[in-house]
C-alpha cells in the first residue's frame, strides 16, 4: 500500500513520505497546518487513492475518549427493567459502538480520521494511548476484549489550539503542512479548475498573495478560500481585465466575500485601499 | 547507523527519545523510501523526530550539520545565484578602490560576461594564480580570494550555481519560538487556578438527586446533571522590552504553561505600566494596537487578570499623564491600573525580581500599593501564592 497523491489532490514530496511511514508501520500519523490547508482532505484523499473506507471522529470539546471505545447506558436499562421489556436480559442491547471500535471490526484496513483532536480536553489523547498503540481495547461490561482485524490507518488532526501530551507524539508520526508557494499554489488550482484562464489565475493569484500579506489582517484567507473565491469569479465570469482594473474607486476586489470573513478585515482592506488612492492622487 | 545524528539532536535540546529513533529505524528497515535518497530520509527522519512544528527549524539546522556533505549523492535541484544579489552585495561590501578595480575590468556587466567565458574556458580545479576561477587567488572570480567579495563561487571548483537544499532552506524558521522545556513545575503550579463548575449537557448521573427523586415519586426517576468543568478564565498582560529582556526565559515558560492549563486565556502586551493601549504581535506593536478601553470592555468581569513585569521604572511613569517613555499618554498609568483593578476583582502581579529588593524600588512600592499588596515573585512558590489569592 503506498500513497503517491490522487487526482484531486497535490501531495508534496514530504507529505507523502510522511503519509508512507504512517501506513507502513501501523502507526498514526498527526498533521498539523493553517486552517483551510487541507488536512481533513487528507484523509479522505488517503482513502481514495488506497480505496479503503473511511470512518470520521469529529472531536468536540465535550468527546470523552470512552465514546470513541463504546458506551453503556446504564439508564435506559434502569428504566427498562421497570418497564420489564425482556431486552434487559442481554447486557450488549445497551452497548453501542463508538468509531474505533467501528474501525476494529471492518476489514481491509481502513481509514480513521480523528479530526481536531485539540478541540477535547487535555487527558484526551492520553486516554487512547494503549488503544491506538495496541489497537485493542477491553468491554468491562460484557467481558470480551475488542482487537483490530486489520491495523486501520490513523489519520489526527490539530489546530494548535492545545499542546498534545509527550507520550501520545512519541508514538505517532507527525507532519506539518505549511502554506503552499505559489508553484504548488498553481498546481492545486489546476486540479480543481483545469479550464481556468492563465490571465486570470495570474491575477487571481496576485490579490490573494497580496491580501495574506496586509499586515494586521485577523484570517489571512487560507487555500480552501481561494478555492472558492475562484469558483465564484467563474460563475460570474469575471475576467483577468477586470481583476487587473487599477481604477481607484474598485480598489477592493470582486466578491471580496469569499477572501475576507470578518468585518473588521473588509474594514482594514478598505482603509488601505483609501491611503493607497490618496497616494496615488498625490503623486499625480 | 545514525546515531551521531541522534545525538546531535539530543544535544540541540530537540526533545528526541529513544522510542521515536527506534521507529525511525523500523521505517528504514521496512523501506518506507526506498532507495537511499537523503532527500527522502531527511523528510522521513523529520516526520519521526519532530512532533512540534516550532523544533522543525532546529532539526533542519542539525540535519544540515549532521549530513554536510553527503547532499553530493543525491540530485538535488540546483538553483542559480540571481545576478541581482551578487550586484547588491557587491554594493554592500565592497570599498571605493574595489569598485574601481571593478570598473577597470568594465564594470559589472562586464565583469558577468567575463565570468561567464572563463567558466567555459577553464575545466580544471584551479588554486591561487592571477587569473582563472579558483580558490585563493587574486583573480576577482572564486572563494577565500584577495580580490576582497570578489564574486563568491562555491567554497570548492564549483559551477556558477549553488544547490540549495531542502534543510537549508530553512522554512520552519518562524516557528521556532525557543521555548525551554521544564515547564510543568509552573503548569503544576498554576493548576491551583481553578473552578469547577457545571455547565452545558446534562451527562453525569446525579445519585443523590435521584435516590431523593425516586423516594418522593415512588418510581425510579432518574436525574442527571452536567459535568464538572474547569471554568476559570484568564486575561495576562506582559511587560516587553527594557528592563524585561533580562527576564524572558522565565516570562516564556509562564506562558507556555498558561496556554496548555487554561482554556480560557488571552494576553496583551505593554511597556514598562499599562497606559491606553496594548498589543498581541510584538513585531507589529506601533500597527496593531488595541486600546485598553476595548479589552476592558470586551472580557468580563468574572476574567482573573495577571500583570507579568517588573515594575521597575521612574515612578513618574506611573503617576503622571504623559509619563510614559514612548509617548504622550493623556492618563496616568496609574489611572489606567485603577480603572482595571475596579474592573476585575480578582488581579494580580507577578514580579520577576526577587521579592527582597522591592522594597528599594521606589515604581515597586507604588504598584504594589495600587495592587493593595497582591504582587508576588515569579517563582514556583510565588506563582502558587498568587494562584490561592486569585481563587479567593
Amino acid at each position: 500500500m503506498k500513497f503517491e497523491g490522487t487526482k484531486s489532490y497535490i501531495a508534496t514530496e514530504d507529505l507523502k513520505v510522511a503519509v508512507n511511514a504512517a501506513i507502513t508501520l501501523e502507526r498514526p500519523i498527526i498533521v498539523k497546518g493553517e486552517p483551510g490547508t487541507g488536512k481533513t482532505m487528507l484523509a479522505h484523499e488517503v482513502a481514495n487513492a488506497l480505496g479503503s473506507k473511511i470512518i470520521t471522529w469529529h472531536i468536540k470539546s465535550t468527546t470523552k475518549a470512552q465514546q470513541g471505545l463504546y458506551e453503556y447506558d446504564a439508564v435506559s436499562r434502569l428504566r427498562d427493567s421497570q418497564l420489564g421489556d425482556k431486552k434487559i436480559n442481554d447486557i450488549s442491547n445497551y452497548i453501542s459502538k463508538g468509531k474505533l471500535w467501528e474501525a476494529f471490526e471492518s476489514s481491509g484496513r481502513p481509514i480513521l480520521l480523528i479530526d481536531e483532536i485539540d478541540k477535547a480536553d487535555i487527558e484526551f489523547p492520553n486516554d487512547l494511548l494503549l488503544e491506538l498503540d495496541k489497537m485493542e481495547f477491553f468491554v468491562y461490561e460484557t467481558g470480551e476484549t475488542i482487537k483490530a482485524k486489520d491495523r486501520p490507518i490513523v489519520i489526527i488532526t490539530s489546530n494548535n489550539e492545545k499542546e498534545l501530551p509527550d507520550a501520545f507524539l512519541r508514538r505517532c508520526f507527525f507532519h506539518y503542512i505549511k502554506f503552499p508557494d505559489v508553484e504548488t499554489m498553481k498546481q492545486i488550482v489546476q486540479v480543481h479548475f483545469p479550464d481556468l484562464k492563465k490571465d486570470l489565475i495570474r491575477e487571481a493569484f496576485k490579490i490573494f498573495y497580496d491580501i495574506r500579506d496586509v499586515p494586521g489582517i485577523k484570517k489571512k484567507p487560507s487555500t480552501s478560500e481561494l478555492i472558492d473565491w475562484l469558483k465564484l469569479l467563474m460563475t460570474d465570469d469575471v475576467d483577468a481585465k477586470t481583476l487587473k482594473e487599477k481604477d481607484p474607486n474598485k480598489l477592493i476586489p470582486p466578491l471580496h466575500g469569499a477572501l475576507l470573513k470578518n468585518e473588521q478585515d473588509v474594514h482594514l482592506f478598505e482603509r488601505l485601499a483609501f491611503i493607497s488612492r490618496r497616494e496615488n492622487d498625490n503623486s499625480e | 547507523m545514525f546515531l551521531n545524528f541522534f545525538f546531535d539532536l539530543k544535544n540541540a535540546n530537540l526533545p528526541v527519545s529513544l522510542k521515536e529513533y527506534l521507529i525511525l529505524m523500523e521505517a528504514m528497515n521496512k523501506r518506507v523510501i526506498d532507495s537511499f535518497k537523503i532527500n527522502d530520509f531527511y523528510y522521513l527522519s523529520r516526520s519521526a523526530l519532530v512532533k512540534d512544528e516550532r523544533y522543525l527549524d532546529k532539526f533542519d539546522k542539525v540535519f544540515g550539520h549532521s549530513f554536510k556533505g553527503l547532499e553530493n549523492t543525491s540530485e538535488i535541484e540546483e538553483a542559480e545565484i540571481p545576478e541581482e544579489w551578487l550586484r547588491l552585495m557587491g554594493e554592500k561590501h565592497l570599498s571605493d578602490e574595489e569598485k574601481k578595480l571593478i570598473e577597470s575590468l568594465g564594470g559589472w556587466d562586464k565583469l558577468m560576461e567575463t565570468l561567464k567565458k572563463r567558466l567555459e574556458e577553464q575545466e580544471k580545479r584551479h588554486q591561487g594564480g592571477s587569473k582563472w576561477i579558483g580558490t585563493g587567488g587574486t583573480s576577482p572570480f572564486g572563494a577565500y580570494g584577495y580580490n576582497p567579495e570578489g564574486i563568491r563561487i562555491g567554497q570548492s571548483e564549483s559551477r556558477h550555481k549553488k544547490a540549495v537544499k531542502v534543510w537549508d532552506k530553512r522554512e520552519f524558521k518562524n516557528l521556532d519560538d525557543d521555548i525551554e522545556l521544564g515547564t510543568r513545575n509552573i503548569k503544576i503550579a498554576l493548576r491551583r487556578l481553578r473552578k469547577f463548575a457545571r455547565e452545558g449537557a446534562e451527562t453525569e448521573l446525579d445519585l443523590d438527586n435521584t435516590i431523593k427523586s425516586t423516594a418522593h415519586k415512588g418510581y425510579i426517576d432518574v436525574k442527571m446533571v452536567p459535568e464538572r468543568r474547569n471554568k476559570i478564565k484568564v486575561l495576562i498582560f506582559f511587560d516587553v522590552g527594557g528592563s524585561m529582556d533580562a527576564h524572558i526565559k522565565i516570562c516564556e515558560e509562564l506562558f507556555s504553561a498558561a496556554r496548555t492549563e487554561f482554556k480560557h486565556m488571552e494576553y496583551f502586551y505593554f511597556h514598562n505600566c499599562l497606559y491606553d493601549y496594548v498589543w498581541k504581535d510584538n513585531a507589529r506593536r506601533y500597527n496593531e494596537h488595541q486600546s485598553t478601553w476595548d479589552v476592558l470592555h470586551k472580557y468580563p468581569s468574572d476574567y482573573k487578570i495577571i500583570f507579568v513585569g517588573d515594575a521597575e521604572m521612574s515612578p513618574y511613569e506611573i503617576t503622571y499623564p504623559g509619563g510614559s517613555v514612548e509617548y504622550w499618554n493623556e492618563e496616568s498609568g496609574q489611572t489606567w491600573l485603577t480603572r482595571t483593578l475596579n474592573t476585575y476583582e480578582n488581579a494580580i502581579w507577578l514580579n520577576p525580581i526577587p521579592e527582597k529588593y522591592w522594597g528599594r524600588i521606589a515604581s515597586t512600592t507604588v504598584i504594589k500599593q495600587l495592587f493593595s499588596d497582591r504582587m508576588f515573585p515569579l517563582t514556583i512558590e510565588g506563582i502558587d501564592k498568587a494562584m490561592r489569592q486569585l481563587n479567593k
